[in-house]
């Protein structure tokens, strides 16, 4: 069972602000969702090797050479706000 | 003699190496060209995080790590991959650093430092691989700051982090420690010291009865020290009036040489690591062989060579080896004049000269060194007369020949110092008079009128030789 505190942890963990009420409803919900993977647990692994990636597939890489990069103008589209080039974000300590 | 370590010193150090020499970033093709550049103009949707963009591993990068992991003396894993370390801050919009986590490509190795009481093993707990972080710029001071300007420039640039036990007992060994790592990284060309945020460091700090403390910000060697000797005499000065030291990450302030508690509420399962799933695992293990014969000679294998090789001293081979320009510059001198000569003038004059200006052996040539220790075996200038034609070409440019002759550092003959003496004495009656009397100082006064009389193109030694010798009669 999720508590309510660690809907609110987290949330912080998020950076999402969650209210008292939502907190509540979430942790509910959570914890119906992590009881239903739960029932993965039931499955019997001994012997069975750690499926470490989805595909059946290793060692991919590129080569060390250059790609052309986005336009400063390109990259700063999505932002609410910018100066001089950066991304401006509200105050962070 | 063994070093007691009486306060139970324990330091274990994390330092983040940039592969600044690398073509491209880590998971993507964006140059790492960018320190001189406009801010976020060497990024891609892979760095920005956006929806869709496809990482995919620099191969070199993976070969500098095991580079590094060999010089290290580790060994390289069977099998690696990459995680997720989800947090979340502006410096990489992704909300996670893709790093790696149960699986490091390389691990148990060790370092050999020369410690507090001698030869001194550093264990290397592991190495991983992983992206750095954008560059966050707070405008104005952090209390009153009204915003924080960010740049994704080096976001994604390919970083080794290197991680070691807490073997270190000292503030010194741990300089002694990130000194010897600088040296063994400049050997293997993996990356640009000199760059900015090149190499970076957090230090795990403890004393006997306290636990331990991270401090993070660490930017320089020198910092490492200073941030580590501060951080040791707070948690001995806090046990001493029965306080308690606690498990805490903490900020060094390079300015007030400080460390300051950052109260970070994350844990480390607050980081909820998880393999990454848009990059595949690795097999790499088998590349072993072929890295290894590309690796070059290290600083320790270096030194003994030297030593045996030129008949060098121990002194002279660890100075010439501790920056591996200098050894290559050595070795070209040695080429040409007398190994023994060239070490001391190497090792001692010119190294020390470069130190005092804080210049590399770059800014000097092996030609023009050879020429000057030729002119002092040709017996055509003095020893201190070529340590003046050093110090003029790093300050003012000019070749050898240019210097001597502009100074007029040229040694004078025997004849002309011999007819200096005999001057010197005939004017001098009454420092002669003092001399045979026994006052042994007067002779100094002697030689340095032959010394003026000379210009100070004279031999000090030779000029003494001869007065004593006029003298006797």
């Amino acid at each position: 069972m999720i508590t309510k505190d660690e809907v609110e942890h987290v949330g912080w963990l998020a950076r999402i602000e969650i209210d008292d009420a939502e907190a509540e409803d979430y942790a509910v919900k959570l914890s119906s969702v992590l009881d239903y993977f739960g029932q993965l647990d039931e499955v019997d692994t001994d012997g069975v090797e750690p499926t470490y990636h989805v595909a059946d597939i290793m060692n991919v890489f590129r080569e060390d050479v250059v790609t052309p990069s986005l336009d400063q103008k390109d990259v700063l589209t999505n932002t609410a706000e910018e100066k001089d080039g950066y991304i401006k974000a509200p105050r962070i300590i | 003699m063994v070093y007691e370590n009486p306060d139970g010193v324990m330091v274990g150090l994390e330092v983040h190496v940039q592969l600044n020499n690398l073509n491209t970033k880590m998971f993507c093709g964006c140059s790492t060209q960018y320190h001189d550049a406009e801010p976020n103009t060497h990024v891609c949707p892979v760095c920005m995080g956006l929806p869709g963009a496809l990482p995919v591993i620099n191969k070199r990068a993976v070969e500098s790590a095991i580079k590094i992991g060999m010089a290290l003396n580790c060994e390289v894993v069977e099998q690696t991959q990459f995680h997720r370390k989800n947090y979340y801050y502006p410096d990489l919009p992704k909300g996670f650093q893709t790093t790696q986590y149960d699986f490091p490509i390389v691990g148990n190795g060790k370092v050999v430092i020369e410690g507090e009481d001698g030869e001194h093993v550093v264990r290397i707990t592991r190495a991983h691989m992983e992206e750095d972080p954008g560059k966050l710029i707070h405008m104005g001071s952090i209390e009153k700051s009204k915003g924080t300007l960010i740049d994704y420039n080096r976001s994604g640039m390919a970083l080794i982090e290197i991680v070691s036990e807490p073997d270190m007992r000292s503030p010194k060994e741990a300089r002694r420690y990130l000194d010897k790592l600088r040296n063994i990284l400049d050997y293997l060309d993996v990356f640009n010291g000199d760059l900015e945020g090149s190499m970076r460091v957090d230090a795990n700090v403890s004393v006997m009865g306290g636990q331990r403390a991270e401090v993070k910000n660490i930017s320089s060697h020198k910092g490492a020290e200073r941030a580590i000797l501060y951080e040791i005499m707070r948690q001995k000065n806090l046990l001493r009036r029965g306080g308690e030291v606690v498990m805490e990450t903490r900020h060094f302030d390079e300015a007030r040489g400080v460390t300051i508690s950052m109260r970070t509420k994350e844990g480390e399962h607050d980081y909820r690591y998880f393999p990454e799933p848009d990059l595949v695992p690795m097999r790499v293990s088998d590349w072993a062989p072929a890295i290894r014969e590309e690796l070059p000679e290290l600083p320790d294998a270096k030194r003994a060579r030297l030593i045996s090789e030129y008949d060098i001293t121990e002194m002279h081979a660890k100075a010439l080896t501790s920056d591996i320009r200098v050894a290559d510059f050595y070795e070209v001198v040695a080429a040409a004049i007398d190994p023994r000569v060239a070490g001391t003038w190497v090792a001692d004059v010119l190294k020390g000269e470069l130190n005092y200006r804080d210049l590399s052996v770059d800014s000097f040539t092996t030609d023009d060194i050879i020429e000057i220790i030729k002119l002092v075996g040709e017996d055509k200038v003095t020893e201190q007369s070529a340590v003046d034609v050093i110090r003029t070409i790093l300050d003012n440019g000019g070749t050898p020949m240019e210097v001597v002759t502009e100074k007029g550092l040229l040694k004078v003959k025997g004849d002309v110092v011999t007819e200096a003496v005999s001057e010197t004495i005939a004017e001098n009656e009454a420092a002669v008079q003092d001399y045979l009397g026994g006052a042994e100082k007067s002779l100094n006064f002697l030689v340095g009128q032959v010394m003026k009389k000379t210009k100070g193109r004279a031999d000090a030694r030779q000029a003494r030789e001869l007065l004593v010798e006029a003298l006797k009669d």
